[in-house]
């Protein structure tokens, strides 16, 4: 591998019948880098996939996977990659073990190193207690982490994740980001596409977003988010209690007017440096006698990126709205998107 | 830990041969068939029950020239019957995994890509000698006797499992092109059904109208079904067997490249 990048797309292109499915993909990804390809159902990145790992051939463009030629030279593409695509690809009729054995052997391993490599996989994966049961008993998540350690066989450099955690519960979702956290430590490329931001900027170097078969952005998650907007500072206010007061003792603390929303009894500030503001914020706070119910330091997700860059929200923006109306839910981990501030 | 993951060091997978890669695929077929209920009981109960049912059923009604016990006549026709029936499970059976995304993940991997088809037609066609000799364990039970010698008896159950590897080629074109798992096992029982009634599987063509002879004389079915008979029976083989042999050639000649090609450039929807 070297210093090849791991995928280098030029102007990948794919139709079915009057459907430009892809249309003119250009991207490059670093050896060693997690890219996440993130954009809405049908928007192209699972045609993207399929061309990348040799499924489909393109109608116009070239692809390079570690350096190879997707088209002319498929077969060698074939052994650099492992690929779990959307659905659990294992057979339910056999059993753990024997599905992990299955692919070994079809990479060439002895019918003994077959089954160790399976069986480091099983427990690596937390899968050892069920290795024996056929996979048609396994929940969806256990199923999902075999069929991601059917991919990993033959330790690809090169890897490909269409959409890994859809359909996961929480738990499950986070537990295989982990694993694909590690993977990623341990050096292997991976192209992973979703539609959720969260995961995009959880386990991404960079990201770029497709939409309608085309790149529409591409950069680091702080790139993305810095093109549409810096952090903000929002405040709100006890239930019933009037904004406009908050604001004023706002005044000239961020780098633009604190907009009032006065229904919700919010104050938004655009700020530039978040949390040196924070201290400054306290003291006009006490000076003032204000009280404020809720006081959240908020970064653009990648919601808002999307919204920004198509004008139309994307899968997640369901779980965003929700929290939207619900102040109290900022104070959590997560980046709920609220509306741009004008 | 970490080289349970990944490997840095970049080292390639090496493939492994295709034949060994068929084998893998076959056990992994035969795996299947032996537990998913309703592939066990297509394999061994409905062999016997078309046994059964056609010689108890229809048998007093059918007097064939020169055939004392119409078992005889009969289970030469029902084994064309049975394995064209037990074929259309490997068009069901593609679809499947085509639209579980198995055909994806095999296509992603380093091998040939007709091992995976070619793994599926020798775990068929282990499956058909099972079939044919339980079919003659239980036509023998009720009557049936080989009459022209071990040697021929041989044949017949070899040029039984050779049909079944064209129905197999056949169907796996089917399962490819249909991609829908319960549209490609109607698919593939269509013109076994159709076939079968219009040759001489279960009765003679002398008793047909003579706008359908001019067909069932033709009907490939009615080729292999007059070759096993003469193979069982007894009576002149090289020319019927030939003839059989001719119409399989001509099958896989058509579905192998068709299917194999199909393949290629499938992908789950």
């Amino acid at each position: 591998m070297g210093d090849q990048p791991a995928i280098v797309a030029e102007g990948l292109s794919k139709r079915f019948g009057q459907v430009r499915a892809v249309d003119g993909i250009d991207f490059e990804q670093p050896a060693g880098s997690v890219l996440g390809m993130l954009g809405p159902n049908g928007a192209g990145k699972t045609t993207t996939v399929r061309i990348l790992t040799t499924l489909l051939a393109p109608d116009a463009g070239r692809a390079r996977v570690a350096g190879l030629d997707v088209v002319k030279q498929a077969a060698d593409v074939r052994r650099l990659i492992g690929l779990s695509g959307q659905y659990a690809a294992v057979d339910p009729y056999l059993t753990g073990r024997e599905n992990l054995a299955m692919i070994g052997r079809l990479y060439g391993l002895g019918r003994p190193a077959a089954r160790r490599r399976a069986g480091e996989l099983l427990e690596r994966f937390d899968l050892a207690k069920a290795a024996d049961r056929m996979a048609r008993t396994y929940s969806g998540g256990m199923r999902r982490r075999l069929d991601v350690a059917a991919s990993l066989v033959a330790r690809p450099p090169v890897l490909f994740m269409d959409e890994p955690t859809t359909g996961l519960d929480p738990h499950g979702r986070i537990t295989l980001w982990q694993l694909l956290g590690e993977l990623a430590d341990h050096g292997t490329s991976l192209l992973l596409t979703t539609q959720y931001m969260e995961e995009a900027e959880r386990l991404a170097d960079s990201i770029v977003v497709v939409d309608r078969g085309r790149v529409i952005a591409s950069g680091t998650p702080r790139e993305l988010k810095t093109r549409v907007g810096g952090d903000r500072l929002e405040l709100q206010t006890l239930p019933g209690g009037d904004p406009r007061p908050l604001a004023q003792a706002l005044a000239g603390l961020g780098t633009g007017r604190p907009v009032v929303d006065i229904r919700a009894g919010r104050v938004v500030l655009p700020v530039s440096d978040g949390p040196e503001l924070l201290a400054e914020l306290a003291r006009r706070l006490a000076r003032t006698g204000l009280r404020v119910a809720d006081l959240a330091l908020r970064r653009p997700s990648l919601e808002d990126v999307f919204l920004a860059l198509t004008g139309q929200p994307g899968a997640g923006a369901a779980h965003a709205a929700t929290d939207d109306k619900d102040p109290a839910a900022g104070a959590g981990s997560s980046e709920p998107a609220t509306g741009r501030t004008p | 830990m970490s080289a349970v993951l990944a490997d840095t060091t970049g080292q390639a997978a090496a493939p492994g041969s295709a034949l060994a890669n068929t084998a893998t695929i076959t056990a992994r077929n035969l795996r299947r068939l032996a537990r998913v209920p309703t592939l066990m009981a297509l394999a061994t109960i409905q062999p016997i029950l078309l046994v059964i049912l056609f010689t108890y059923g229809i048998g007093g009604a059918v007097h064939v020239p020169g055939i004392t016990h119409y078992i005889d006549y009969l289970l030469p026709g029902v084994f064309v019957l049975a394995i064209g029936f037990g074929a259309s499970q490997t068009g069901v059976a593609v679809a499947e995994d085509l639209a579980t995304g198995m055909i994806d993940r095999f296509r992603s991997l380093p091998i040939a890509s007709a091992s995976v088809l070619a793994g599926r037609v020798a775990a068929d066609a282990v499956r058909n000698l099972f079939v044919v000799g339980l079919m003659i364990a239980a036509g023998s039970a009720i009557g049936f006797r080989f009459h022209a010698g071990p040697a021929a008896a041989l044949a017949a159950v070899t040029l039984s499992v050779t049909a079944g590897i064209a129905f197999s080629w056949l169907n796996l074109l089917l399962g490819i092109v249909v991609r829908d798992a319960e549209s490609a096992g109607l698919a593939g029982l269509f013109p076994v059904i159709i076939l079968t009634f219009t040759s001489s599987a279960l009765v003679p063509v002398a008793t047909m109208p003579g706008w359908l002879q001019a067909f069932a004389n033709v009907n490939p079915i009615t080729v292999m079904v007059g070759a096993l008979r003469a193979l069982c029976l007894g009576g002149p083989t090289a020319r019927p067997v030939a003839e059989a042999l001719a119409w399989i050639a001509g099958l896989l000649l058509v579905t192998i490249p068709a299917a194999a090609s199909r393949y290629r450039h499938a992908t789950s929807a």
